[in-house]
């Protein structure tokens, strides 16, 4: 028998008084194989299955589709120049090509409704305006809600704006933007580590979460002042409110041990800007703290970005940004295409590969971490020169604990991206039929690599 | 006590004369309820608990509407990551105030004894600190509630202080300090139901963050508490005394750092291959000369806004020196430099903060530049680029064949779908151009020589003096500062009720010189400032 039991049994007023004295209420047992159960897939400590996780991986500017695009289908899909950095990792991931927003009668919005529409099921209407929430928000409100953290999101490009996800125009989630700041998050104060031997409550959570609950009292009195608008704003405050109470909650409780866990070592302070050599190792920083964090299952659900829509990626030395080389670099009358812009798709598609790596570099259960992941990669446009958002590039990683398979290449031969936001929702065991607006609603997933 | 500016007497003289915006008949649009900005975050804390007190952590971004984070703060709501921002700094802060070297200083009284509750001083120390923080007197519920939670947690943990951490992370985290909520009532003159005022609480707050970026003081609050704001004389004596203190500097500085996109500071990074001279010292001293210009010319000599587009001094320190190719003497701190008429530099345009911000990592942009000074300085709305631009055009126009940016550019020129929108932003832009990705002044690029001669709206001009001259001439460049200060104060875009107003107001910053306090006083007295229309409700 575990502590977690034990724990559950204490009564309530006295353990949480023992808290307030920052008395350590619980011994652990050493760390032993029989967490697992017979299938490899179960924590026996807590009864309960391998966490599944959700997350999107974001690179600006495309591809060009010519050369990414695999001309077969299938399993054996015919490797092409600018996939080849993630051949190491063919049998990880899935290619999914050839799938479009679908404008619905409005305006392409350049570097806007490529990525909305898919993460939103549906292309924006305006300049100013997101039907949120996205896709990871959707699924985060399921999944998000028992581990220490409903999201993280964190962008390589070292801006806290280069932000994907949202629940509504107003309500951006903005990125850790730094390796150190992320770390700092995730494994600095307030992280109880699952494996550790002493659980040691500290005595300040009690205190946090009495001041919390006086909060909760201005509730009532402030939402008669205000307007509708204004009384949903107010909502997502208590909604952030709540969140919090929920991890201080769960940093009153012994967490059950995780076998992959461990508190990885620290990054130092990086630069952090848009040159691509900081970018690149920023962003392999960043991968090994959300792995452990994964790991540890503080959160289930993340958004890495590797550079921002409209992509400020660049080198060193350079005048030009990936984004304006996409614009303004001549193609090459022999190659085809712009060779200067093009090395960014490679860098991109090399940290993808990195990316999908390092999630399936961390044991857990009889597999590793990716198996339990479901990871969509995407971009705000094919062709970035036209600003193109028909036949977007995306690519899923990781078998979400085994209901999804890998290895393929999927082509969608004009469908909405609806339909993959769809088949990641249903896949991550969210009880819906059908997903999107207009053009864009779908009820088909996409089946062929569903198990 | 505050410096009293000559400024008042001034501004009285100019009270006589004309006709005030008070009397124009307006009405305002909805209340709003606006997330602070760090900047007043800070301040309030500054204000509340004392200068030693270290606010240390990160905000979540703020977001730009209608040009200004002041709408979009009427908008943003404080997503899970920024509550949790939000509750580290309030324990970072009590832990601060308690700590056994300030909590003698820091707090209003002392416990009785330091391991036992003590409801009196804990209920001073609500009350004192509340009052600043949530911008109004507690309630008897919203002190007790505090009092008696702080002895429940001095009685668990036998320590007077913790329960003093306790009230002060509940009041920083409370809504009502986080968001500033207006509220409004039914106007009793009024002949239509729907005209609303501002509560006194209210206009005090607007009042206070419009003229100062801080909360209202206690003599404000006290007035406010007395209803003396609810006629104009009581209004305008304290609208007065606000723009004699010293603290208007930083009202308008912040007014600034927001309209000048200045936030975009925190990720501007620029090629150091290509700009070896750049560093994020100079970064901070160029943002940090524009808004110590701006401020000493338009509080400390009560200038005219239009002179910031000609005037040829500048604050100056050693670290801007190498870009601005001039010696500094100063070792440490700022200096005034005043250069010839014949110099490159005059104006606000010409100053590194613009080209640093408004250009590529590693090269200028007369595109960005001219859509700034369109959007910002002239009020007007230049489009997204159409998603199906044909770029092909470009494909030979390398920078070997193509030596200057306005040869590069040529094309938007004579394309027509491009036409419409870069003929508005890159003529003024290539005006600039001598002013590299970082503001260093050159003649030439890629060998060949730069030319900055233009036409802005119909007004010709040879380089960078010229095109600021020309500001300085078109009327829209003042027309446009009042519709974006008015909509600063308000938090919000204009409504139909308040066209008069504008319009009415345009004309009073002209009557007033161009004077910027001058005009926020107009501002702060008019009607659409202090009334209300109720929120669209979409049940």
């Amino acid at each position: 028998m575990s502590h977690f039991h034990i724990q559950r049994k204490l009564n309530r007023r006295g353990f949480l008084r023992g808290t307030l004295h920052g008395v350590a209420v619980s011994v652990a047992l050493p760390f032993l194989d029989v967490f697992l159960n017979t299938n490899g897939d179960a924590l026996a400590a807590s009864g309960a299955p391998l966490p599944r996780r959700f997350g999107t991986w974001f690179f600006g500017c495309g591809m060009n589709p010519a050369r990414w695009t695999p001309t077969t289908e299938g399993e054996n899909w015919e490797m092409t120049p600018e996939l080849e950095p993630v051949a190491s990792v063919r049998h990880r991931i899935n290619i999914i090509s050839g799938f479009s927003v679908l404008l619905n009668g409005e305006a392409n919005q350049v570097h806007r409704t490529g990525v909305f529409g898919t993460l939103c099921g549906g292309a924006p209407k305006a300049a100013d305006t997101v039907e949120g929430p996205t896709l990871d928000v959707l699924i985060s409100d399921q999944i998000g809600t028992r581990t220490r953290f409903r999201s993280l999101e964190m962008a390589a490009t070292g801006s806290s704006r280069h932000s994907t996800s949202l629940r509504n125009v107003n309500s951006v989630n903005p990125a850790e933007p730094s390796p150190l700041s992320l770390y700092t998050r995730i494994f600095g104060p307030g992280f109880a580590d699952p494996n550790a031997a002493e659980f040691v409550p500290d005595p300040q959570i009690m205190l946090r979460k009495s001041a919390l609950s006086i909060v909760g009292e201005d509730r009532k009195r402030l939402e008669k002042l205000l307007g509708h608008a204004d009384r949903a704003r107010l909502d997502q405050y208590f909604s952030s409110l709540r969140q919090l109470e929920q991890q201080l909650e769960l940093q009153l409780q012994k967490p059950p041990p995780l076998e992959a866990c461990y508190v990885p070592k620290a990054p130092g302070e990086t630069v952090t800007d848009t040159e691509i050599g900081n970018v690149i190792k920023n962003h392999a920083l960043m991968s090994d703290t959300l792995a452990l964090a994964l790991a540890c299952d503080q959160t289930r659900v993340f958004n890495m970005l590797f550079s921002n829509r409209a992509s400020s990626l660049r080198m060193p030395g350079s005048a030009d940004t990936h984004h304006t080389l996409t614009h303004e670099e001549p193609r090459d009358p022999k190659l085809g295409y712009q060779p200067r812009a093009t090395v960014f798709v490679q860098k991109s598609m090399e940290a993808w590969a990195h990316f999908v790596k390092t999630l399936d570099a961390v044991p857990e259960g009889d597999g590793t971490l990716l198996d339990n992941c479901l990871v969509m990669a995407h971009s705000e446009t094919s062709e970035a020169n036209s600003h193109s958002v028909m036949g977007l590039p995306i690519m899923i990683a990781g078998n979400a604990g085994g209901r999804v398979k890998t290895g393929l290449h999927v082509s969608g031969i004009g469908d909405s991206t609806s339909r993959i936001g769809l088949t990641m929702q249903q896949a991550m065991g969210l009880n819906i039929g059908s997903w999107g607006t207009d053009q864009n609603e779908t009820n088909r997933p996409i089946t062929e690599i569903l198990t | 006590m505050h410096k009293t500016l000559p400024l008042v007497t001034l501004l009285f003289t100019l009270l006589l004369t004309g006709c005030s915006s008070g009397d124009i008949d307006a009405q305002g649009g909805p209340v709003a309820m606006r997330r602070l900005t760090p900047e007043q975050y800070r301040n309030a804390i500054e204000d509340t608990f004392g200068s030693n007190i270290k606010v240390e952590g990160r905000f979540e971004p703020g977001s730009r509407r209608a040009g200004l984070n002041a709408v979009g703060s009427s908008l943003v709501a404080v997503t899970p990551s920024g509550f949790e921002q939000y509750e580290a700094l309030s324990r970072n802060i009590a832990r601060q105030l308690v700590s056994p070297e300030l909590r003698g200083t820091a707090l209003p009284c002392q416990p009785q004894s330091e391991n036992a509750a003590d409801d009196s001083c804990a209920a001073m120390i609500v009350r004192t600190f509340g009052r600043p923080l949530l911008r109004r007197p507690l309630t008897e519920e919203e002190v007790s509630v505090r009092t008696r939670s702080a002895a429940e947690v001095t009685n668990a943990r036998r320590d007077f202080y913790a329960g003093v951490e306790l009230i002060v992370i509940s009041l920083l985290v409370a809504p009502d300090f986080l968001f500033r909520v207006e509220t409004a009532e039914p106007d009793p003159q009024a002949e239509q139901a729907n005209r609303l005022l501002l509560t006194n609480l209210s206009l005090a707050s607007r009042l206070s963050y419009f003229l100062w970026n801080r909360s209202p003081d206690e003599q404000l609050l006290s007035a406010a508490e007395h209803g003396e704001l609810t006629d104009t004389e009581g209004l305008a004596r304290q609208v007065d005394r606000m723009l004699a203190s010293d603290q208007l500097r930083g009202g308008v500085r912040a007014f600034f750092e927001d309209l000048f996109l200045f936030d975009a500071f925190e990720d501007l990074g620029k090629d150091v291959a290509r700009y070896p001279l750049y560093n994020a010292r100079m970064a901070e001293d160029a943002r940090e000369q524009t808004l110590r210009f701006v401020v000493d010319q338009l509080v400390t000599r009560q200038g005219d806004y239009r002179d910031l587009y000609t005037s040829r001094e500048m604050p100056m320190t050693r670290s801007l020196g190498p870009l601005y190719g001039v010696p500094v003497h100063a070792q440490e701190g700022w200096e005034t430099m005043v250069f010839p008429p014949d110099h490159p530099r005059a104006g606000l345009l010409s100053q590194a903060s613009f080209s640093m911000l408004h250009a590529h990592p590693g090269r200028s942009s007369p595109t960005l530049r001219g859509v700034f000074m369109r959007e910002a300085l002239l009020c007007q709305t230049i489009p997204e680029a159409p998603a199906d631009v044909d770029f092909s055009q470009f494909a030979q126009d390398a920078e070997a064949v193509h030596k200057t940016a306005r040869d590069r550019l040529k094309v938007h020129a004579t394309k027509s779908s491009c036409k419409k929108c870069h003929r508005l932003t890159d003529p003024i832009g290539l005006g600039l151009e001598r002013f590299d990705g970082i503001g260093k002044f050159r003649t030439t690029e890629n060998g060949a020589t730069i030319d900055t001669n233009g036409d802005f709206d119909g007004r010709k001009f040879a380089d960078a003096a010229g095109l600021g001259e020309a500001f300085a001439e078109n009327p829209v460049v003042g027309a446009c500062l009042v519709e974006n200060l008015y909509r600063y104060a308000v938090g919000r875009e204009q409504a139909n009720t308040e066209r008069r107003l504008l319009k009415h107001l345009e004309g009073r910053f002209e009557e007033l010189g161009y004077q910027v306090p001058a005009l926020m006083r107009e501002i702060a007295l008019s009607e659409g400032f202090r009334t209300a229309s109720r929120p669209k409700e979409n049940t």
